[in-house]
């Protein structure tokens, strides 16, 4: 009995020690395991619903810890880069990115990774979100129609990147094989409308932007770091056009935005948009009235937005290259009534000239 | 209707089916001696290897040739192999125990094999799985240099070839010259069993890692400080397909050929 007790007392100042926090900026409640929080997972096990990209899957609204349950597929696929464009993918379940996953603070999450078999290539996973031995990507490996698992106890809520570790990583990567994982802090985000997932990520290919056909990987220009595409998820287009986003005026709408890389920091912003609220790194810190945001690779933001007058907005990575010429560009379809007193067009003339313009000197040959 | 169906299907049996492809004999090439510096680190220290000459299978062991082996060798046919020796996917993806029912058997190099069972095939020609020093050697030569590792040209077409086939089975041998020393198909088509893949990766720790481990490839980072040069992503990427096997394991894009010494009859 009295060891029993000296166990429970060892443990409870373990997970004390876990939840103070180091840094001088106050930690919010329900961010960080507490023994309260996280004890042992309850009710029946829960088998996560993965949704293709955009979509996001619903808030968690339970109180408990629970066991959730991911199934994961490697699959290495040939898909669309752009218009006419195919490339050799490496994906988490198909989709640039994998699905986005949704767990609660105080979660025992089991990732299971299947390795389809008709892949070439060994693949893991290392989820940002664990606190473990490579990020699970030690105890995750498959060969090719071998299937995996391994287990970890969601302790810090924000919003992580998961990827392939495989040897050599960024060949995984710039493949497109990454993904994220959102731990909410324990009484959730604040409600918005509506809510998207969205990922940066760069592909190097032999051939030009937008040359047509099957293109491959081109190792030199992933060495330089200088990709030929960067793009929301997984192909130029994804969110433009009739895969556009659509949100009605006066919705705050929030952004899971993730960058794969490998290698390009993304300045995310939205075109004639302010964030309300970020939490930048997708930690546990707010930040408010904010334009543009760093997003490296591996690492993630949240981003709300409360939408005050109609329009197209573009979702894009400010470095403004990417966007025009290689592919970094979304679009958010705002639907409503104008708003003349908070943005409306005044004039567009031509106005007289002060004076002759002096005539260019005739330039000698 | 049942019984037209059945019929039809009793015409389809009887109907010939084509006789499985010929296999072809295996041919042995003499690779001379010389230098190897790894591309592999033992640790943070480069190696230098001197190599002995040795005969090397001109082209991997195709899925005719294996075929035949295994209507010699019966006790390595799907459904009688040893569990210690494959695991399910063995020769999965065949028609029967010894028919790959691939009308291109006899350019298809064999994958879906253990290396139990590669390295009982070569022991049926006299001969034995290279090491990796052995196929890294060989495998450096381009079709008119010895050493064509550094060039970046070929580095990435290779990278490329080995990507164009996702989610297909490897391609034919032959489409390509062979190099110097007449061998084909080392580099661009499948990854290839060597004797000695278990060993091939110190772990964390600088202990030799078991086979199939993987040992610091299994983290992101660490597999950089395996590499000579990290950038030879082909080389990675074949290196990491072949560690993470155990012995019993197959995989649909890896298969083998034999080497036995100089000299040998054919």
């Amino acid at each position: 009995m009295k060891r029993i007790l000296a166990t429970a007392i060892t443990l409870a100042i373990g997970c004390a020690a876990l939840a103070s926090n180091a840094h001088a900026s106050p930690l919010p409640a329900g961010w960080t395991c507490t023994p309260a929080l996280c004890g042992a997972p309850q009710g029946k096990p829960i088998v996560e619903q993965l949704l293709p990209p955009p979509e996001v899957p619903a808030p968690i609204t339970r109180h408990y810890p629970a066991k959730v349950i991911v199934n994961l597929e490697a699959r290495e696929v040939v898909g669309t880069l752009a218009d006419g464009v195919k490339y050799d993918f490496y994906t988490f379940n198909g989709t640039v990115p994998g699905p986005m996953i949704r767990v609660r603070v105080g979660d025992t999450v089991e990732i299971r990774l299947k390795n389809a078999h008709s892949d070439h290539m060994p693949h893991n996973i290392d989820l940002h979100a664990v606190m473990g031995t490579g990020g699970g990507a030690a105890n995750s490996i498959v060969i090719p129609g071998h299937e995996g698992a391994f287990e970890f106890k969601a302790l810090h809520a924000g919003f992580f990147v998961y990827h392939c570790a495989m040897a050599p990583a960024a060949v995984h990567i710039a493949n497109g094989m990454y993904g994220a994982i959102m731990v909410e802090p324990a009484d959730g985000l604040p409600k918005v409308d509506k809510e998207f997932y969205v990922m940066q990520g760069e592909f190097y290919t032999q051939g030009a932007y937008m040359q047509p056909g099957l293109q491959s990987l081109d190792m030199t220009k992933l060495l330089d770091e200088q990709p030929t595409y960067v793009v929301f998820n997984g192909r130029v287009g994804s969110l433009t056009g009739e895969h556009a986003l659509h949100a009605k005026e006066g919705q705050t709408v929030r952004f899971f935005f993730a960058n794969g890389g490998p290698n390009l920091t993304s300045s995310f912003h939205m075109i004639g948009g302010i964030w309300n609220t970020v939490w930048p790194w997708g930690g546990s810190n707010e930040d408010h009235n904010v334009q543009t945001i760093s997003v490296p690779p591996g690492g993630a933001v949240i981003a709300d937005m409360k939408l005050v007058v109609p329009g197209t907005f573009m979702l894009v990575d400010h470095a403004a290259v990417r966007m025009f010429n290689k592919g970094a560009l979304g679009q958010l379809v705002v639907s409503g009534p104008e708003q003349p007193t908070l943005y409306r067009a005044l004039w567009n003339r031509p106005f007289a000239p002060a004076g002759a313009m002096p005539a260019a000197a005739s330039s000698a040959h | 209707m049942l019984r037209a169906l059945m019929g039809l299907l009793l015409l389809a049996a009887l109907m010939p089916r084509p006789a499985p492809a010929d296999a072809a004999a295996p041919r042995f090439v003499t690779v001379p001696g010389g230098q190897l510096v790894s591309s592999l680190l033992d640790g943070t220290r480069t190696v230098t290897v001197q190599m002995a000459p040795f005969a090397m299978l001109e082209e991997p062991v195709t899925e005719a040739q294996f075929a035949a082996f295994l209507r010699a060798h019966p006790e390595w046919q799907r459904g009688h192999i040893a569990v210690l020796f494959a695991g399910p996917n063995y020769l999965a993806s065949w028609l029967t125990p010894t028919d790959p029912g691939d009308a291109q058997a006899a350019r298809r190099p064999v994958t879906d094999v253990s290396w139990f069972a590669a390295r009982a095939y070569c022991d049926s020609l006299q001969a034995e799985l290279p090491s990796w020093y052995q196929w890294e050697y060989a495998a450096a030569a381009s079709s008119s240099n010895r050493d064509a590792r550094a060039n970046m040209a070929r580095r990435n077409a290779i990278l490329a070839a080995l990507m164009h086939v996702t989610g297909q089975r490897p391609g034919l041998i032959g489409q390509r010259p062979a190099n110097v020393y007449g061998l084909r198909d080392l580099n661009r088509l499948i990854w290839e069993w060597v004797s000695d893949y278990g060993a091939m990766f110190p772990d964390v720790n600088g202990d030799v890692g078991s086979a199939g481990s993987g040992s610091v490839l299994r983290l992101c980072g660490g597999a950089a400080l395996a590499f000579r040069d990290p950038s030879d992503y082909a080389l990675a990427e074949r290196v990491a397909a072949l560690s993470m096997l155990a012995p019993a394991d197959s995989s649909p894009f890896v298969g083998f050929r034999c080497v036995r010494k100089p000299g040998d009859s054919p």
